[in-house]
C-alpha cells in the first residue's frame, strides 16, 4: 500500500514537471493535483476563450497526455479567465473556409473531439464560470459532469441560430438527450442565454457553486480557485462512485415527460408544432432553425450516425448561406458599435438630468438609473412626473418579479432617481437630455432655461427624431456642447441609439454622449446632422410609400403581411401605429418640406385626417388598427376605410404585384440609406446596416440595406427602381452611389 | 510590580475630563437550547429573571437606577418594549423609564453603550442594560394576503361584505410567514454567507470542527471549574431550577466529521456542529459612573472604555465585523494588540471566527480592504475565548453582548490582566468592538 502511494507521489511529481516543461503551449495547460488533472484554458490573445484552431490542437494534445497518464484518474476542465469559460467557436475560422465541404469538415473534427471527450475513460468535470456558449456549451455537455458558478456572468446557451448556424459539434444530438426535446428546441431555436440556476433545474448542469466575496485574494480569483477545489472533489467522488453520474431521482413531471417522449406520435407532434412556430415567426426566411429541427429529428429518429452526419452537412451548408453572412455581419457590426471611437471623455457623467417624463424621457431614465448614475427626471406637471416615475418603478419591479434583481436591489437602484418639477440641483448635472415635445420653439425655450442653471461643462442632448440639431443649437450659447441623442421606443427594449453631431459639436461632447449610451447598454451609430438624420430619413420614404399602397386599396393587414413576408419583424402599418400616426404625419410633413417631391408618394393628408379623428396609433387605442387592452388580436380600424376611400388612387398593375409592392417599399428605404452614405451623413455602411436593423427593424436576414445591395446586386435593384420610376417619377430615382455600384459589380459596401 | 503591566502602551485609559464608567455587576440566566426547559415562557420572563438575579446579586434598591435598556432581535409583538415589561415584572420602580434597542447580534452591546452614553452625557448615573432572546417561540404571522383580508374584515360594515371577504380566502392565504432567517437586503441566510466567507478565506472543514471542539472543551472546563460566575439560578415556573447552560457538548472530531453541510449543500463546510445553536437566554449588567458606584459602596469589576461600531458589505463581508472593529478600537484607545490580555470574540460560526482570524493575519486584506499598511495581526489563541464562546455556551442573539463584557471582566480579575477586548459581528454586515480595563483590585 505504502509502495503504491509512494509511486503515486512520484508520478504526480514527474507529471507535473512534464506539464510545465512542455511549456510551448499557450492556450491550454494542465496540472495534476492528487490524481486529478486540472486542465486550464486561457487564450492569452483575447478577453474571451474561443475554440480556435490553436485552442483545439492544444486541447487535443493535453487530453491525450491526460488519458495516457496513469497517475491521473479524472480531469477538471476550467478556464483561468474570470467571466468566460468558452464563449464559442472562432467565427473567423468558419468564415475562412472556402466552401461548405470545408466547414463540414470543421464540424466533423469538432464532433470527433467531443465524442472522445464523451467516451473518456476518465471522468471529466467541466467547471464553468462565466459565459459557456455555442461550442463551449457543446464541449461542456460532452463532459461527464458539469459544475457552474451562480455568478451573474455565468450563462449557458447555443446562440448559433442567431448567426444563421446550428450547434455543429454534436449539440443538436446531445442537447435533446440531456434536457429533453422541448427544452432543447427552445434553447437552440431562440439562442437565449440561460443562467446557472435555471440550467441546474433543466438538468444542463449538475451542481452549482456560489461566487465568493473577498478573502485572501480578489473575489474573481478566489471564486475560480474555489470552483476548481470543489470540482476536484467531485471528480474524485465520481471516480470513487460516491457521486452518481446519472440522476436516478427526477421530479414526477420530468419522468412523465420522458415517458411521453417515448411515443413517436408525440415526438412527431412536437416536430410539427415547432416547425409551424418557426415558419410563422421566420416566414421561412431563415434556414438555420429549420435545419436545427431537421438535425434533431434525424438524430432522434434515425440514430446518432445519421444525426451527426446531418448535423455536419447542414452546418457546412448553413455557413455559406447569405443569411448567415448577413447575421454574422450584424454581429461584427454590433461589436464595433459597442466601442467608443471618440476616446474617453474628459469627465464621466455622474449626474444625468432628463427633461420630460413621457414615454421616452422615463425610458431613458429607466436605462440610466440602474447603471449607478444619479438620474434626475424633470417634468412640468405632477401627473406627468408621477406617470414617468411609475414607469421607471414598473420596469424595475418587473425585473424583480422575474427574479433578475431582488426587491432590495430595486429599491437601492431607485434611490438614484430624483423626480422634480423645477431646475433645482441642475448645477450638478453633467448632461441634460431633453425629451420634450417635438416643437422647435419649445426646444429653444428649454435649452435657454437649462443653460441658465447648469454648470459650464454640462452637455445638452436632444432626443429628437427629426428636428436638425443645428436648428436646436441655434438657441444655445455654447453649441459645442449640444448634441443629438435619438433613442427608440420603447427605450428599455430597443438596442439602438443614434447620436447626431453638428459641425460645431466638440469631439469631447461626442465621446461623452457615446460613453453614456454605452453605459446604458446601447448599440450606437454616430451620424451627421440633417433633417431626419439617418434612421428617420430612411423610414420616411418607406412610410410614404406605405401610405400610397394603402391609398391604392391594399388593406393594412395585407400591407403588414407583405412587409413581414420580406423579413421586417413588424409590418409597415403596425410600425406606423407604434411610431404614432401624429409623429409620422409630423415627420412626413417636415421631411417633405426639406427634401421635396422625393419624399412624396402617399398623401400626407391621409395621416393628418387620421390624427384629426384621434387615430394616433397604439397610444390612442386606434390607428390603422384598433387596440383593446388585453386583446392580442387586433382588427383593422373600420373608420380608416372612409379616409382611404376619399384619397383613393388607382394602382398601376405593372408595378403592383406583391413582389413589386415589397420592392417599392424597400428600394426607397435602401436608396435613401445609400444616399445618406453618399452625402456623408453616415460614417460607413456598417453603421448604416446596424442603424437600419436595430432601430427600424430592417430584415436581419438581409443584414441591413447595404449588405442587401451587395447580396442582391446594385444593378438588379437599379433595374427595378427604373421600372418604378417610369410610373411614379423621382421617388424612385437611384442615387449616384447606387448607380456607381450598379455600373461596376466589383464595388461592394462590405468587403 | 507586574512585568506585564510595565510593557503596556498605556498605564490606564483614564482621560482627564472624561467620566470613568464602570461595570458593577453582570449576570445571565443559564443559556438553554431553544425548545428545552424555557419552552413555555415568554421573552420578558427570561429578562425578568436576569433582572431579578442582578438585583439579588447586587442588593440594589429597586428605585436606585435612572434608566433600563434592553436589547433583543426577534420581538414578541405583545411585549415590543420588552425592557419595560421585564422591569415592571422584576419589581423595579415604575418610575424608571425603559426602552428596547435592536441591532442584531450586538443588540445588548448597543444597550450597554447607550447606557455609557447616558452616563457620559450626565443624563444618568446608574443604568441597567441587558439583552434577551427567546427562540422557543417566535412570532409566526398570517400571510400578507390573509392579514389584508382580516383587516378589511374589521372595517366591513354589512354581513354581505363580511361573507364576500371570507369567501375570498384561498388556500394560499393560509400559508404562514415565518420570521426571516435571511438577510433582508441580500436574501441570503447567515449560515450560507458564513460558508461562503469560510471558503473565501480558505478555511477548511477540519479547522472549523477543531475550533468548535475547542470552544466546547474550554466551556466544559470553565463550567466544571465554576468559572462561569455570571450564571444565576432560575426557578422556571412549573419546572425545575435551572442553573447550568445545557448546550455544552464536547464531542470528537470523528463525530463532528460525520455531519453533513447545513447550508451550502453538499460541498459546504458549515455544519450544525460548528455553528452556534438557537438559544433562549437573557443577561443584565449594572453600569454606573465610578463616583456613583463608590458612593453606593460598590466595588466595580471593570471600566468600560472605548468602543466602536463598524459596518460593511452585508453580502460578502457579513460577518467580518471583528476584523474591522478591532484595529479601529485599539487605535482609538491607543493600544496595540499585544496590550490586550483577554480576548472575547463572539463565535457565530467557527468558520466566521477562523475567517476573521485569517483576515486579520493577511497583509493583502489589510491593505485592500482596511486601508492599512499591513495586517491587523491576530489575537494569540492562549488569550482567546478561554471559557468557551457562543458556539458552546449558546447564543441568545440579543443577550450575548453582556455575556462577552461580563466574561472579560471576570477573566481579567481571574487571570490578573489589565485590558480586555470584546468584538462581535452582527447581521446587516455590522460589527462592534470595545476595550475594557480591569478595575484595580
Amino acid at each position: 500500500m505504502a509502495g503504491v502511494r509512494a509511486l503515486g507521489v512520484l508520478s504526480k511529481f514527474t507529471s507535473r514537471r512534464y506539464a510545465s516543461l512542455s511549456g510551448t503551449r499557450t492556450h491550454v495547460n494542465y496540472e495534476v493535483k492528487g490524481d486529478v488533472a486540472v486542465v486550464r484554458i486561457n487564450d492569452p490573445t483575447s478577453k474571451v476563450n474561443t475554440l480556435s484552431v490553436q485552442m483545439q490542437t492544444e486541447m487535443a494534445e493535453v487530453m491525450n497526455e491526460v488519458w495516457a497518464n496513469n497517475a491521473v484518474q479524472s480531469a477538471v476542465l476550467i478556464s483561468s479567465k474570470p467571466g468566460c469559460f468558452i464563449a464559442g467557436a472562432d467565427i473567423n475560422m468558419i468564415q475562412a473556409c472556402n466552401n461548405a465541404e470545408e466547414v463540414t469538415k470543421l464540424s466533423q473534427e469538432g464532433q470527433k473531439m467531443f465524442e472522445k471527450i464523451e467516451k473518456s475513460p476518465k471522468p471529466i468535470v467541466a467547471a464553468i464560470n462565466g459565459s459557456c456558449l455555442g461550442g463551449g456549451l457543446e464541449f461542456a455537455i460532452a463532459c461527464q459532469y458539469r459544475i457552474a458558478t451562480k455568478s451573474k456572468k455565468t450563462v449557458l446557451g447555443t446562440p448559433e441560430v442567431m448567426l444563421g448556424l446550428l450547434p455543429g459539434a454534436g449539440g443538436t444530438q446531445r442537447l435533446p438527450k440531456m434536457v429533453g426535446l422541448p427544452s432543447a428546441f427552445d434553447m437552440m431555436l431562440t439562442g437565449r442565454n440561460i443562467r446557472a440556476d435555471k440550467a441546474k433545474k433543466m438538468g444542463l448542469v449538475d451542481q452549482l457553486v456560489d461566487p465568493l466575496g473577498p478573502g485572501l485574494k480578489s473575489p474573481e480569483e478566489r471564486t475560480i480557485d474555489y470552483l476548481e477545489e470543489v470540482a476536484i472533489e467531485y471528480a474524485k467522488g465520481i471516480v470513487n462512485k460516491k457521486i452518481p453520474l446519472r440522476k436516478e431521482k427526477g421530479t414526477m413531471q420530468s419522468k412523465l415527460c420522458y415517458y411521453i417522449m417515448s411515443f413517436e406520435l408525440v415526438r412527431n407532434q412536437i416536430y410539427k408544432t415547432v416547425h409551424g412556430k418557426v415558419m410563422k415567426q421566420s416566414k421561412g426566411l431563415y434556414p438555420a432553425p429549420l435545419k436545427i429541427i431537421e438535425c434533431v429529428k434525424t438524430g432522434v429518429e434515425q440514430g446518432p450516425t445519421a444525426g451527426y452526419l446531418a448535423e455536419s452537412q447542414n452546418f457546412g451548408q448553413l455557413a455559406k448561406t447569405p443569411e448567415s453572412a448577413a447575421l454574422i455581419g450584424l454581429y461584427h457590426g454590433q461589436v464595433a458599435c459597442k466601442k467608443n471611437r471618440f476616446g474617453t471623455p474628459q469627465r464621466e457623467v455622474k449626474t444625468l438630468a432628463i427633461l420630460g417624463a413621457g414615454l421616452m424621457g422615463a425610458g431613458i431614465a429607466q436605462v440610466t438609473v440602474d447603471k449607478g448614475v444619479h438620474t434626475v427626471l424633470k417634468d412640468t406637471t405632477l401627473t406627468g412626473l408621477s406617470r414617468g416615475e411609475q414607469q421607471v418603478y414598473k420596469g424595475l419591479n418587473d425585473k424583480t418579479k422575474k427574479k433578475n434583481i431582488t426587491s432590495f436591489q430595486r429599491d437601492s437602484i431607485l434611490s438614484n432617481l430624483t423626480g422634480q418639477l423645477d431646475y433645482s440641483g441642475f448645477e450638478n448635472a453633467d448632461m441634460v437630455i431633453e425629451a420634450v415635445f417635438e416643437d422647435i420653439n419649445i426646444k429653444h425655450a428649454v435649452i435657454k432655461e437649462v443653460e441658465a442653471v447648469v454648470s459650464p461643462h454640462c452637455i445638452f442632448a436632444s432626443n429628437t427624431s427629426a428636428l436638425p440639431i443645428k436648428d436646436i443649437a441655434a438657441a444655445s450659447k455654447r453649441p459645442d456642447k449640444v448634441i443629438g441623442m435619438h433613442y427608440f421606443s420603447p427605450v428599455d427594449k430597443m438596442q439602438l441609439l443614434e447620436i447626431i453631431t453638428t459641425e460645431q459639436t466638440s469631439k469631447d461632447t461626442t465621446a461623452s454622449a457615446v460613453a453614456v449610451g454605452l453605459k446604458q447598454g446601447k448599440v450606437i451609430i454616430v451620424v451627421g446632422d440633417g433633417p431626419g438624420f439617418y434612421t428617420t430619413r430612411c423610414l420616411a420614404p418607406m412610410l410614404a410609400e406605405a401610405v400610397r399602397v394603402l391609398q391604392e386599396g391594399t388593406d393594412p393587414k395585407k400591407l403588414d403581411a407583405l412587409t413581414t413576408g420580406f423579413g421586417f419583424p413588424v409590418g409597415a402599418a403596425t410600425l406606423a401605429d407604434e411610431v404614432g400616426i401624429d409623429v409620422a404625419a409630423h415627420v412626413a410633413e417636415d421631411l417633405g418640406k426639406a427634401f421635396g417631391s422625393r419624399f412624396g408618394g402617399g398623401n400626407v393628408e391621409v395621416l393628418k385626417t387620421m390624427v384629426d379623428l384621434g387615430f394616433k396609433g397604439r397610444k390612442s387605442g386606434k390607428g390603422c388598427y384598433v387596440y383593446q387592452p388585453g386583446l392580442k388580436v387586433k382588427e383593422v380600424n373600420p373608420e380608416i376605410g372612409e379616409i382611404l376611400e376619399k384619397y383613393k388612387m388607382t394602382p398601376n398593375p405593372a408595378v403592383s404585384s406583391d413582389s413589386d409592392v415589397q420592392y417599392r417599399l424597400v428600394s426607397r428605404f435602401v436608396n435613401e440609406a445609400v444616399l445618406c452614405l453618399q452625402e456623408g451623413i453616415l460614417n460607413g455602411p456598417l453603421e448604416g446596416d446596424i442603424g437600419a436593423v436595430f432601430g427600424l427593424g430592417f430584415p436581419p436576414c438581409l443584414g441591413g440595406p447595404f449588405r442587401f445591395v451587395d447580396t442582391l446586386g446594385a444593378d438588379k435593384l437599379v433595374e427595378k427602381m427604373r421600372r418604378f420610376e417610369a410610373v411614379y417619377g423621382n421617388q424612385f430615382t437611384p442615387c449616384q452611389l447606387l448607380l456607381d455600384h450598379a455600373k461596376d459589380s466589383s464595388k461592394k459596401f462590405h468587403k | 510590580w507586574n512585568l506585564n503591566v510595565q510593557t503596556k502602551s498605556k498605564k490606564t485609559l483614564a482621560r482627564p475630563g472624561v467620566k470613568n464608567i464602570v461595570l458593577v455587576e453582570g449576570v445571565r440566566t443559564p443559556f438553554l437550547l431553544s425548545g428545552t426547559t424555557y419552552a413555555d415562557l415568554m421573552p420578558h420572563d427570561l429578562a425578568r429573571a436576569a433582572l431579578q438575579g442582578l438585583l439579588h446579586r447586587t442588593g440594589l434598591p429597586k428605585d436606585a437606577v435612572d434608566y433600563i435598556i434592553y436589547g433583543t432581535v426577534i420581538q414578541e409583538v405583545k411585549t415590543s418594549n420588552v425592557a419595560r415589561e421585564a422591569a415592571l415584572g422584576a419589581g423595579f420602580s415604575d418610575k424608571i423609564p425603559a426602552h428596547t434597542v435592536t441591532m442584531a447580534c450586538i443588540s445588548s452591546n448597543q444597550a450597554m453603550t447607550s447606557a455609557v452614553g447616558l452616563i457620559a452625557a450626565g443624563q444618568c448615573d446608574a443604568v441597567v442594560a441587558g439583552g434577551v432572546e427567546f427562540m422557543s417561540d417566535v412570532p409566526i404571522r398570517h400571510s400578507r394576503k390573509m392579514r389584508k383580508t382580516m383587516l378589511s374584515l374589521n372595517k366591513a360594515k354589512t354581513l354581505g361584505q363580511r361573507l364576500s371577504l371570507i369567501g375570498s380566502i384561498r388556500l394560499a392565504h393560509l400559508s404562514p410567514e415565518l420570521p426571516a432567517v435571511a438577510e433582508f437586503s441580500t436574501a441570503e441566510t447567515m449560515g450560507h454567507s458564513a460558508d461562503r466567507l469560510a471558503a473565501a478565506f480558505g478555511v477548511s472543514r477540519v479547522e472549523q470542527d477543531e475550533f468548535a471542539l475547542r470552544s466546547h472543551t474550554l466551556a466544559k472546563k470553565a463550567q466544571d471549574a465554576g468559572l462561569l460566575q455570571d450564571v444565576i439560578s432560575f426557578k422556571v415556573p412549573g419546572r425545575d431550577i435551572v442553573s447550568k447552560d445545557n448546550g455544552i457538548r464536547p464531542s470528537s472530531m470523528e463525530q463532528m466529521g460525520k455531519l453533513k453541510a447545513a447550508f451550502v449543500k453538499p460541498h459546504g463546510t458549515v455544519t450544525a456542529a460548528n455553528s452556534s445553536f438557537l438559544t433562549d437566554g437573557a443577561s443584565a449588567v449594572l453600569v454606573m459612573s465610578e463616583e456613583k458606584a463608590l458612593a453606593m459602596g460598590y466595588k466595580p469589576k471593570a471600566y468600560l472604555r472605548d468602543f466602536v461600531y463598524v459596518s460593511q458589505d452585508p453580502k460578502d463581508q457579513l460577518l467580518l465585523g471583528p476584523t474591522y472593529g478591532t484595529p479601529k478600537v485599539l487605535e482609538r484607545a491607543g493600544l496595540s494588540m499585544s496590550d490586550i490580555d483577554v480576548f472575547e470574540f463572539h463565535e457565530a460560526f467557527a468558520g466566521q471566527i477562523m475567517a476573521n482570524l485569517k483576515a486579520m493575519d493577511s497583509d493583502w486584506f489589510g491593505q485592500t480592504y482596511l486601508g492599512r499598511k499591513s495586517k491587523v495581526g491576530t489575537p494569540p489563541m492562549e488569550k482567546f475565548n478561554l471559557w468557551g464562546g457562543s458556539l458552546s455556551l449558546g447564543h441568545p442573539f440579543g443577550a450575548t453582548g453582556c455575556r462577552l463584557v461580563t466574561t472579560v471582566a471576570h477573566r481579567l480579575q481571574k487571570e490578573g490582566g489589565q485590558y480586555g477586548l470584546v468584538a462581535a459581528c452582527a447581521a446587516g454586515g455590522q460589527g462592534h468592538a470595545m476595550v475594557i480595563e480591569a478595575y484595580p483590585q
